[in-house]
C-alpha cells in the first residue's frame, strides 16, 4: 500500500512539473455553453448516455460553486445517434448554436466524421471514448483531444515497456490470429521496427486452442529473441509460456489484459512468475472516482454505464481550460488543455500535443508471487 | 540439424497426441462405419474425471506416481461409461438407419455433452496439475524432449501395439474382425453383435481418457471445449492414414504432426494449418482410402 501511495505522489508531482502553473481570471457574463455530442438515444445509447450523466453532474456541481470565471454553464446536448452521417449535422448545430467547446462524440467513426468541420470552425472537442488512432496520430485535429488511451495505446506501452525499461535488443511479436490478438501485434510490430535499438526477429501467429506449442516456442528460441511480446489471450500465452519455461528459457514474455487475468496465474502457476502484462489502470480508489459514482447513484439510482469517468475527466479537462485560459478563445483554450493539469477520476489530466491524456490509460503488471503488481 | 531435431520432436510428440485420440476414432469405424464426433467431448470428459480424482488423491496424500496411475484409471473406467451410455442411446436406436442419421446424432451428443461440462462445471479454463513427474535424467535433453512428451510418446506405442495384438490374436479380436465384415453374417454365427460394439466403444472411450489425462497434465490447463479442435484434428489424423486402421490412424497422426510442426519451424505458423490440411487433400486425392486404408469390408 505505501508503495503505491508513493507512485501516485510522483506521478502528480510529474503531472504538476508538466503541466506548468495557473492563472486565474475572473470575469462575469452569459452562460458558458458546453456542447455535448454523442449517441444520446438509438441502439448505442448505452454507450453515450453516461456520458451525458456525466456533464450534467459535473456541470450542476460547478454551478453550485459559482460556475466558471463566474458564468454559469449551460449544457447543449446532441444526439448524433452515434452515425457518421447524423453526426456531421450535430457539429454544423453546435457550431451555428456557438458552443464553447464541446465534449463528444462518441464512437469512433462518428467523431471522425465530425472532427473536421470543428475544426474549420476553430471549436475544441474531447472525447470520452473515441480510441481511433487516427485521430491524434494523423496531426490533422489540433482542435482533438480525449481523455482515454487510443487503441494502439496498449501495445505502445508494451514496446516502450520493452525497449526503454527492460532494454531488449530482439523481440518478437506472436499473436493468436484473433482480431483481438492479431490488431494489437500489427501495432507492436510497426512500433518495434519504428524503436530506437530494437529489432523485430519474429512475427507470427499461432493456432489458438493447439494442443502443443512446443515448435513455435523452438521457432522463437532459435531467432534469439530476449523477449515475446504475445497479443491474445490467456489459455495460449500460460501454454506458451510453460513450454518456454519447461525447455528452460528464460525469455521475457510482456503481453495485453487479455493475459493480465486470475486465470492465467492459476493456469500457468509457477511459469507465470515474472510475465509482465498491460492492462488499464486501476482508478477504483481514487476519491474522485468514488465520489463521481456515489453522485450519479445518487441522482439517477443506478450503477453509471460506459465511459462515465472518461467522461466527467473531459468535462473537468473543459471547464478547467475555460477557468485557466480565462477565455474562450480556441488558442487560449488548447493551450491551457496542453499546459494546465486537472485533477480527475482518471487522475491528473492533461494533454500531450497530439491531443491525448498523458497517464491515462494502460499501466505495466508483472506476476509476482502469484499476483499481479503494478510495476513502479 | 539441432533445430530440424527439436522441430522433429515436437511434431512426434503432437502426432502421439493426435494418436492417442484418433485411435478411438478409427476402432469405432473400423467396427460399426460410424464417424463418432462425440469421441472429443468424451476424451474432454476423461481430463475432467482425472481432473477431480487426482485433486481427491493430493488432498489425500497419496504419491504422485499412483495418483497419476489412479486418476488414470478412474479417468478410464468413467469415459467408458459414457462411451457404453452414449452408443447405447445415441447410436443403437439407429443402428440401421440411413448412414447421415447416426452421424447427425454424434454431432448432436458433442454438442450436448460440451454444454453439459459447460454447465455443470465451469465454462472457465482451469489449472490441470503436471501429473506427470520431471525426470531428472531427461535435464540435459529438455530443450528437446521434455518428460510429458517421453510419456505421451510411449504410451501412444505401447496402446498401438496392445490394440493391434488386441484385435489381432484373441478371441474379441476375432469377433471385432467378423463384425467389421458383416454384421449379419457375425450375427448368425453366434457372435453377440451388441456385446462387440459396445465394446468398442467402452474400450475407444478408455483409450480417448489415457489421451485426455496425459494431454491435460501436458498442457496444463483444461475446458469444456477441448475436446472439438483436438478431435477434429485426430479425425483428420484418421482420414490421412486410413480410417478404421489402427496403425493408419497412428501414421496419419505422426504424419500430421510433423507437417504441422515443420510448417511452422521453417515456414510460417500464421500457415500450419494450410499445410496440414493440403497434405490431407493431396493424400486423398491420390490415396482415396487414406494411407493405410482398404477400400472395402476388413476395416479393422
Amino acid at each position: 500500500m505505501a508503495r503505491n501511495y508513493r507512485f501516485l505522489r510522483v506521478v502528480v508531482l510529474l503531472t504538476a512539473i508538466f503541466c506548468g502553473g495557473a492563472a486565474m481570471v475572473e470575469a462575469a457574463g452569459p452562460p458558458i455553453r458546453l456542447g455535448v455530442a454523442g449517441a444520446h438515444s438509438g441502439d448505442l445509447a448505452s454507450y453515450g448516455l453516461p456520458s451525458l450523466n456525466a456533464a450534467r453532474l459535473v456541470v450542476k456541481d460547478i454551478n453550485a460553486k459559482g460556475g466558471v470565471m463566474g458564468r454559469q454553464i449551460e449544457i447543449l446536448a446532441e444526439d448524433d445517434v452515434c452515425k457518421p452521417e447524423i453526426a456531421t449535422n450535430t457539429a454544423t448545430k453546435l457550431i451555428s448554436e456557438k458552443a464553447d467547446i464541446v465534449m463528444g462524440h462518441i464512437c469512433s467513426g462518428a467523431t471522425k466524421a465530425a472532427i473536421g468541420i470543428y475544426n474549420d470552425a476553430r471549436m475544441i472537442v474531447i472525447s470520452p471514448s473515441a480510441t481511433n488512432p487516427e485521430l491524434t496520430q494523423s496531426g490533422k485535429y489540433p482542435n482533438f483531444f480525449r481523455t482515454i488511451a487510443a487503441d494502439d495505446a496498449q501495445a505502445m506501452q508494451e514496446v516502450d515497456f520493452a525497449v526503454k525499461v527492460l532494454k531488449l535488443k530482439k523481440l518478437a511479436v506472436i499473436h493468436d490470429k484473433g482480431d483481438y490478438g492479431k490488431g494489437l501485434a500489427e501495432f507492436a510490430k510497426a512500433f518495434v521496427e519504428k524503436s530506437e535499438g530494437a529489432e523485430l526477429v519474429l512475427y507470427e501467429g499461432v493456432t489458438p486452442g493447439a494442443v502443443d506449442y512446443s515448435a513455435i516456442v523452438q521457432k522463437i528460441k532459435r531467432s534469439g529473441a530476449e523477449g515475446v511480446i504475445f497479443g491474445g489471450y490467456h489459455p495460449e500465452a500460460s501454454k506458451i509460456v510453460s513450454q518456454m519455461r519447461k525447455k528452460g528459457m528464460k525469455t521475457v514474455f510482456i503481453s495485453d489484459d487479455g493475459v493480465k487475468d486470475e486465470t492465467f496465474i492459476k493456469v500457468a502457476g509457477q511459469y507465470a512468475e515474472g510475465v509482465y502484462a498491460s492492462g488499464p489502470k486501476d482508478t477504483s480508489k481514487n476519491p474522485l472516482t468514488k465520489a463521481a459514482i456515489e453522485a450519479h447513484k445518487k441522482e439517477y439510482g443506478s450503477e453509471p454505464g460506459a465511459f462515465f469517468l472518461n467522461a466527467y475527466a473531459a468535462t473537468l479537462a473543459a471547464l478547467n481550460a475555460i477557468d485557466k485560459a480565462g477565455s474562450t478563445d480556441f488558442d487560449q483554450m488548447a493551450k491551457a488543455l496542453r499546459r494546465e493539469s486537472v485533477d480527475t477520476p482518471l487522475g491528473m489530466v492533461c494533454f500531450d500535443e497530439r491531443g491525448d491524456a498523458i497517464g491515462v490509460g494502460f499501466a505495466m503488471y508483472v506476476v509476482k508471487d502469484g499476483v499481479y503488481q503494478e510495476v513502479l | 540439424m539441432e533445430y530440424f531435431l527439436e522441430l522433429f520432436f515436437s511434431g512426434l510428440t503432437r502426432g502421439s497426441i493426435y494418436a492417442l485420440i484418433a485411435l478411438g476414432y478409427t476402432m469405432v469405424y473400423g467396427i460399426i462405419g460410424l464417424i463418432n464426433f462425440a469421441h472429443g467431448e468424451i476424451y474432454m470428459i476423461g481430463a475432467f474425471t482425472a481432473l477431480i480424482a487426482a485433486s481427491l488423491l493430493t488432498i489425500w496424500g497419496v504419491n504422485q506416481i499412483a495418483v497419476l496411475v489412479l486418476s488414470g484409471l478412474a479417468a478410464m473406467v468413467w469415459a467408458a461409461a459414457y462411451g457404453f451410455t452414449v452408443e447405447k442411446i445415441a447410436y443403437r436406436p439407429l443402428r440401421h438407419a440411413p448412414r447421415l442419421s447416426p452421424l447427425i446424432s454424434a454431432i448432436g451428443m458433442s454438442i450436448f455433452l460440451q454444454n453439459y461440462v459447460l454447465l455443470s462445471q465451469t465454462p472457465d479454463f482451469v489449472p490441470f496439475p503436471a501429473l506427470i513427474p520431471d525426470f531428472p535424467w531427461l535435464e540435459p535433453y529438455r530443450s528437446i524432449i521434455g518428460s510429458s512428451d517421453l510419456i505421451i510418446l510411449v504410451s501412444t506405442a505401447v496402446v498401438m501395439v496392445l490394440l493391434t495384438m488386441l484385435i489381432k490374436y484373441t478371441r474379441i479380436g476375432k469377433a471385432m474382425r467378423a463384425t467389421a465384415q458383416d454384421k449379419q453374417m457375425a450375427l448368425l454365427l453366434g457372435i453377440d453383435v451388441n456385446r462387440v460394439v459396445s465394446l468398442t466403444f467402452v474400450l475407444g472411450s478408455a483409450l480417448a481418457a489415457i489421451g485426455g489425462v496425459l494431454i491435460a497434465s501436458h498442457i496444463g490447463q483444461i475446458n469444456f471445449a477441448i475436446g472439438f479442435l483436438a478431435g477434429i484434428k485426430a479425425f483428420t489424423a484418421a482420414v490421412l492414414g486410413g480410417i478404421g486402421s489402427v496403425p493408419g490412424a497412428v501414421l496419419g497422426s505422426l504424419l500430421l504432426g510433423w507437417t504441422e510442426s515443420f510448417a511452422t519451424g521453417y515456414i510460417s505458423s500464421d500457415y500450419e494449418d494450410v499445410f496440414a490440411f493440403a497434405l490431407l487433400v493431396l493424400v486423398l486425392i491420390f490415396r482415396p482410402a487414406g494411407l493405410l486404408g482398404r477400400r472395402h469390408n476388413q476395416k479393422v
